[in-house]
């Protein structure tokens, strides 16, 4: 009888307790806390063994608990790890848009809408539908800018939907690929609250871009103010999302490296969108229509003088 | 040997007649032939049909793939909820219709140098990687299609574009115009739709439904980019 009182079951009364006796051991919940006290109640070794079945029971949702935590368990050659980049519903993918589209002050983006489940469907295809959204919105606002010039062949320039790909595929990975290793850095300097893993930061920027769509489907009307007011809202829509999301994960840095991440943020955002209004859409010259009607009459009164 | 088996059904019943006794009277050897041809006439009928494809005129092979194409080309078209595209799929069709877009759509080797339309080879890997792109995305959201199956549906349902940009090419005879340009905006716009509702049918049942237009949207922009290629082609 000696061995089996050796073999007594421990009780693990008190999470509190044992933790504080033993502060680097990691406790297990059990599923229903309720019954635990019970068996505390009941003989020694019956509650001994009614705990180890439970333990034994619960097992399964231990170990439930702790793959759900980590969704990515497949290896990284099999079909089935890319599939969990795109574990996403229809409604999800609408509300990450809107809440790009939607700033909160206060509300995080990743927080809210992406934790722990980033996908790549969203990065993807957005920047799919830009890179062809540019292209074509260019080419039709240089076509109906152009329109009355008898000078101008209309050409479907082709090349500069390889040229848009390029530019947003570039910024929407590599951006974020720099911004994940620079937060990584300061991470091992500074204990941050916030860390983002690179799929986060990768879906961040997606969305974000999701607000120049519109944008340069809208950037075809050939108004200058029009364009520039457009670019101001859009930049203002994106750059906050950008801001608010990265501002708590520098926020415990040193005030000047974290102003100028977000600054830096900001200004790429900026750059984009400039030069993308620049290089893909003629500046509407619309006082080239006067100097035209202008010489004609020119020549005529001078035909006339002479 | 016969009497030595028992059959394992029956463990009470020890019957005093040994089983199988009767085969022993038989003498196999020479009244049961144990060899020859076991052999159903229909089915050798068949085995002698699919082994002559290779002794079969070149014409017929071609004029047996060119109808599965063309019947294909019927199921485009009026476009049912059928299974002939998935099941018997072929790429010979997807093949055809992409080198006519391509050889259609690109621009003259005159002004090369110039910032024009498409060359042919992009025209290829924009349909070709594009349908590829899809179908990947398709399966990665979790559809139940095969690779080559989506492959084949994506690349039938370019037949309405085509037809598109036959017409085009004949509008653009008459001269560049606005009411030109009306013409060929309305039967683009047509043929498109007709495309998305074609492919639609065919690829909307192998999603799961949360996700269906998750995977429908490429599609869309799939055909929406190339009927922007054949609206704005101008020819030199």
């Amino acid at each position: 009888m000696a061995a089996v009182d050796d073999l007594q079951f421990e009780e693990f009364g008190d999470v509190a307790t044992s933790v504080t006796a033993n502060p680097d051991a990691t406790t297990v919940s059990i599923e229903d806390p309720g019954e635990t006290p019970k068996h505390q109640t009941g003989p020694l070794r019956g509650s001994g063994r009614e705990e180890d079945d439970e333990l034994l029971g619960n097992d399964d949702s231990d170990k439930t608990e702790l793959l759900a935590g980590q969704k990515k368990s497949s290896p990284f050659w099999t079909f089935e790890y890319y599939q969990t980049f795109f574990d996403v519903d229809t409604y999800q993918v609408f509300d990450r848009i809107k809440g790009s589209l939607l700033p909160i002050p206060g509300k995080n983006f990743v927080r809210l809408y992406i934790r722990s489940n980033p996908d790549l469907y969203g990065p993807f295809w957005i920047c799919a539908t830009l890179v062809f959204a540019i292209a074509i919105s260019g080419n039709l606002s240089n076509f109906l800018i152009h329109l009355g010039e008898k000078t101008y062949h209309y050409v479907p320039e082709f090349r500069k939907v390889s040229i848009a790909a390029t530019i947003i595929y570039a910024y929407a990975w590599l951006v974020p690929l720099a911004l994940w290793g620079f937060l990584m850095w300061r991470n091992s300097k500074v204990m941050n609250i916030v860390s983002y893993s690179f799929l986060e930061i990768v879906c961040v920027y997606g969305y974000s871009l999701f607000i120049y769509i519109p944008t340069a489907i809208l950037w075809i009307i050939p108004q200058k103010a029009v364009r520039w007011i457009l670019v101001m809202i859009a930049l203002g829509i994106s750059g906050s999302v950008l801001a608010m999301t990265f501002w708590p994960a520098v926020r415990e840095d040193n005030r000047r490296v974290a102003l100028a991440t977000i600054m830096t943020i900001v200004l790429l955002h900026v750059l984009l969108s400039v030069g993308c209004l620049a290089y893909f859409f003629d500046a509407p010259e619309m006082d080239h229509l006067p100097t035209t009607t202008a010489i004609p009459n020119q020549t005529v009164a001078a035909a006339k003088s002479s | 040997m016969a009497e030595a088996e028992e059959s394992p059904g029956d463990p009470g019943t020890a019957s005093p007649r040994p089983l199988f006794a009767g085969l022993s009277d038989i003498s196999i050897s020479q009244d049961i032939p144990v060899e020859g041809e076991i052999t159903i006439p229909i089915r050798s009928r068949i085995r002698e049909f699919d082994s002559s494809t290779l002794n079969e005129s070149v014409h017929s092979t071609i004029m047996r793939d060119l109808k599965a194409v063309g019947k294909k080309f019927m199921h485009v078209l009026y476009p049912r909820k059928s299974n002939t595209l998935l099941r018997d799929w072929d790429l010979w069709g997807p093949l055809i219709l992409c080198v006519t877009l391509a050889l259609m759509l690109q621009r003259d080797s005159a002004d090369s140098e110039k910032d024009g339309g498409p060359q042919f080879a992009e025209v290829f890997v924009i349909v070709w990687f594009g349908a590829v792109t899809i179908t990947l995305n398709s399966k990665l959201l979790g559809g139940n299609i095969s690779f080559f199956q989506s492959l084949c549906v994506l690349g039938y349902c370019i037949l309405p574009l085509t037809v598109a940009m036959l017409i085009c090419r004949l509008v653009l005879l008459a001269g560049p115009g606005p009411v030109n340009f009306m013409v060929r905006l309305f039967v683009v716009i047509v043929m498109f739709a007709w495309s998305i509702v074609a492919s639609t049918a065919f690829l909307a049942d192998s999603q799961p439904p949360n996700r269906r237009a998750l995977a429908v949207y490429p599609v869309f922009l799939f055909y929406f980019v190339i009927s922007w290629m054949i609206l704005t082609f101008t020819p030199q």
